[in-house]
């Protein structure tokens, strides 16, 4: 009897699974994008063809989000999973993974794609040891805060859509051409615009810059955080404010999703400029987009190097 | 994965039918250690003196290589900051940067041609991750947790019993003063495309090795099913399928202890379906061997213990998140022990155990964002019905037990690293039958064991986490005033939590 009991719940299980396969037919592809500058990407090649459901906001961090319930049942119908990599997500991609019963999205198949797989890294670690903080093996994993990144990204996205939904394959090749073009002048444009900031030395909240600060040619003087991943202590604090006497910095850039109260307070008593910068599409009011990100972040940098070093 | 609060449980010391693994685990041990050694460690050459000259010289030259490749890089990192002055376009893939011997070559992507109009070859595999890991890329995640405590209790712990309860081995609290509790190795993979694995060996501090959990996962299932095999902890409830190192509090609450022997755990096989809904609903059921606690001697051919259960969560909002389940659980249990607080056999029960478990969790972070402050309430509901015969030592007079158990518990998070938690848990028991004689562990006496904890804990990183925490304890009629403080430490890879 009790044998009888044990089938019957099985037998369900595979009965109502089988109803969700039919009835999860879908006519778009599915994107699960882990930040929202994939999504954005996503929408910029995907458009129409493409439903993009973004699993973290502007004001998260992406290194500290909850499995939730609500990202799981998500990426049970994702077709493509974007993500940074890097081990950018390893505290909670992971599980979503494994607990999605996906196997379209499982690493290694057309439907999971690391951004971060396909740009050349900075800061990869010769040594990797706990003591300098949660760093990442792979390298710096903040690769969108420079455009070339995005550029190649993108290639690889249109690529993995076009694989995915051959059927659209030349409507995904027209807009990548479009956004491409767009993306080249804007890029030439943001090198100009940003010209003054070359060799303006700042303070970074935690190392989420590596690659914007080398594609502009600035220069990190330090982070906030003792080491990444712990918050700020009073006493580097203090330690910081000693050293900016010896060699000022022009400005501190925190990202939109980090507390600005460690950087106001160094900034209140260097005299110098505490910068929210977008960071993601979303973390500011003129981040609408990719281009916006980019307009806003080289914009407040620029007001904040020009009002203080005149 | 580690069990600090029951350094009691051990099933191989007191189920006779886990004799046989834990004879065994040693050698599993052995493996591990092997294998730690082989990852971790290069062998140091055995040096002489008649060496050492030569050595000397090797070392002069060294250094000159190491100077020459220190003056190389420099030159190199100027070339690359003056590319990257450069405006740099992408229609040309030739402007990634130069190979560097400090860096590893990079994975120049595939590009698609700007004009060409067909689609690429399929290229999934073609660009593979860069990276210095990568040597290490198919070694699984490795880490062990240590974990030790000081506890002060103002009664003493040797008298703990929960009345009207027959408890297993790992209900209750634990020593006094200064110990380390279980340590833990834990291994993890993805085993192929289909499978992934992981394996917890506990390690008690008076020696000996329990293999906690060891199971594989299906990856790729159909249909949205999760087939899972092996030794693990249950789905059921909220708590139970977490490893305590997750925790807030140093122990996990009354009612998991008394009626889930803390964690309930046994050898079998679980399916899950998860819906192809937005809001999570999944669907589940395990067979066990039946061997572990609520059940005992591995009846129905060693299939003695079946469960179900239902969870069902989203999100309100960018701020709140929630999960809700149902559980039950069923076994059958042929002379299974309880055990007062020095491991003595003092009950003996055969009969069907049924337990209906509730759970709810609600966690609350501001834009979703929980890294400087969030807080968490959880909350299970408890109910077993136990029918069957019960004796001291072997099974004779008839026992009906109809028993109740919550606890409540919030969580906050106010600064980053700092957290304060509160908890309460309670038990009623009523328990009819031959077998409910004045004295017996069976008689309540007319109280109610409850529980109120305060715990104040400091994660200096995710991986290493302090908490001190005061407990009034009336489990029994002496009110029990309990202080503990308790560091947990975590070596290694890197876990990702669940919700």
């Amino acid at each position: 009897m009790k044998l009888h009991k044990r089938m019957m719940i099985f037998t369900l299980m595979l009965g109502a699974a089988m109803t969700g396969f039919v009835a999860s037919a879908w006519a778009d592809v599915r994107i699960f994008a882990c930040e929202p500058e994939w999504a954005a990407l996503a929408t910029e090649i995907g458009a129409g063809d493409v439903s993009i459901y973004t699993a973290t906001n502007a004001l998260q961090d992406p290194h500290h989000i909850q499995a939730r319930p609500s990202l799981i049942a998500r990426m049970r119908r994702a077709d493509l999973v974007i993500a940074t990599g890097a081990q950018l997500e390893i505290g909670w991609l992971p599980v979503l993974l494994r607990q999605s019963a996906n196997p379209a999205v499982q690493p290694g198949q057309a439907g999971y794609l690391a951004a971060a797989d396909y740009v050349h890294k900075l800061e990869v670690p010769t040594s990797v040891d706990r003591a300098q903080g949660d760093i990442h093996p792979g390298g710096n994993p903040h690769i969108q805060t420079a455009p070339n990144n995005i550029a190649i990204v993108a290639g690889v996205l249109l690529q993995r859509l076009q694989q995915i939904d051959p059927e659209h394959a030349d409507a995904y090749q027209a807009r990548y051409n479009n956004f491409m073009g767009r993306w080249n002048t804007a890029m030439t444009r943001w090198q100009q615009q940003a010209a003054p900031l070359h060799g303006v030395r700042l303070l970074v909240y935690h190392k989420g810059w590596a690659y914007m600060i080398r594609w502009l040619g600035m220069v990190e003087a330090g982070t906030l955080e003792p080491v990444p991943g712990v918050p700020p202590t009073t006493s580097h604090l203090s330690n910081l404010l000693a050293k900016l006497k010896q060699q000022p910095v022009a400005m501190i850039v925190y990202a939109a999703y980090q507390d600005s109260r460690a950087a106001e307070w160094l900034a209140d008593r260097a005299h110098i400029a505490a910068v929210k910068l977008p960071f993601t599409v979303g973390g500011t009011d003129a981040a609408i987009d990719l281009f916006g990100l980019y307009n806003d972040t080289i914009h407040r940098m620029l007001a904040a190097a020009g009002s203080k070093q005149p | 994965m580690n069990r600090y609060i029951k350094p009691m449980r051990l099933y191989g010391r007191l189920h006779p039918m886990r004799k046989s693994q834990r004879q065994n685990s040693p050698s599993v041990l052995a493996i591990i250690v092997c294998a730690l050694v082989l990852a971790g460690t290069s062998l140091p050459m055995e040096s002489r003196a008649s060496e050492s000259a030569e050595i000397n010289s090797l070392k002069q030259q060294l250094e000159q290589t190491q100077a020459l490749l220190r003056q190389i890089q420099q030159r190199l990192s100027r070339l690359e900051q003056h590319q990257a002055d450069k405006p740099s376009t992408v229609a040309t893939t030739k402007t990634d940067a130069p190979p560097s011997p400090a860096r590893p070559q990079p994975v120049r992507p595939v590009m698609p041609q700007y004009t060409a109009q067909a689609p690429q070859p399929a290229q999934a595999s073609a660009p593979s991750p860069s990276g210095t890991a990568s040597a290490n890329a198919f070694n699984p995640q490795l880490s062990a947790v240590l974990n030790g405590s000081y506890m002060a209790f103002s009664q003493p712990p040797s008298g703990f019993a929960i009345p009207g309860f027959p408890v297993s081995d790992a209900a209750g609290l634990g020593k006094r003063g200064f110990g380390i509790n279980e340590s833990e190795l834990d291994l993890a993979s993805n085993i192929d495309n289909l499978f992934y694995g992981s394996l917890t060996v506990s390690l008690a501090p008076e020696g000996g090795a329990n293999v906690e959990e060891a199971f594989l996962q299906t990856l790729t299932a159909p249909f949205g099913m999760t087939l899972k095999a092996g030794r693990f902890f249950s789905g059921i409830g909220y708590l139970n399928q977490f490893h305590s190192h997750h925790d807030d509090f140093i122990d996990r609450p009354l009612p998991n202890r008394a009626f889930l022997n803390t964690q309930f755990g046994d050898d079998g096989v679980q399916l899950r379906w998860l819906a192809p809904t937005d809001t999570f609903l999944e669907l589940g059921g395990e067979i066990f061997s039946g061997r572990a606690f609520p059940g005992a001697g591995g009846t129905l051919r060693g299939q003695g213990t079946w469960d179900a259960f239902i969870n069902v969560g989203g999100d309100i909002g960018y701020s709140q998140s929630w999960k809700a389940g149902l559980s039950y659980l069923h076994a059958r249990s042929v002379a299974r022990n309880a055990f007062d607080a020095a491991g003595n056999t003092v009950g003996n029960f055969s009969g069907n155990s049924r337990l209906l478990l509730a759970s709810l969790v609600w966690k609350w972070a501001p834009n979703g964002n929980p890294v400087n402050q969030n807080f968490r309430f959880q909350s299970e509901f408890f109910y077993r019905h136990e029918r069957g015969l019960f004796g001291t030592v072997t099974p004779v007079s008839s026992y009906l037990g109809r028993q109740f158990g919550w606890y409540a518990e919030g969580v906050y998070q106010f600064k980053p690293a700092w957290r304060i938690g509160l908890r309460h848990s309670e038990l009623f028991a009523n328990n009819s039958g031959a077998a409910v004689t004045f004295g017996s562990i069976l008689d309540t006496g007319g109280h109610r064991p409850r529980r109120d904890s305060v715990v104040l804990g400091y994660n200096n990183s995710e991986f290493s986490r302090i908490r001190l925490q005061g407990s009034r304890d009336a489990t029994q009629n002496k009110v029990d005033y309990q202080m503990g403080l308790q560091y947990v430490m975590l070596l290694g890879a890197h876990g990702a939590h669940q919700f």
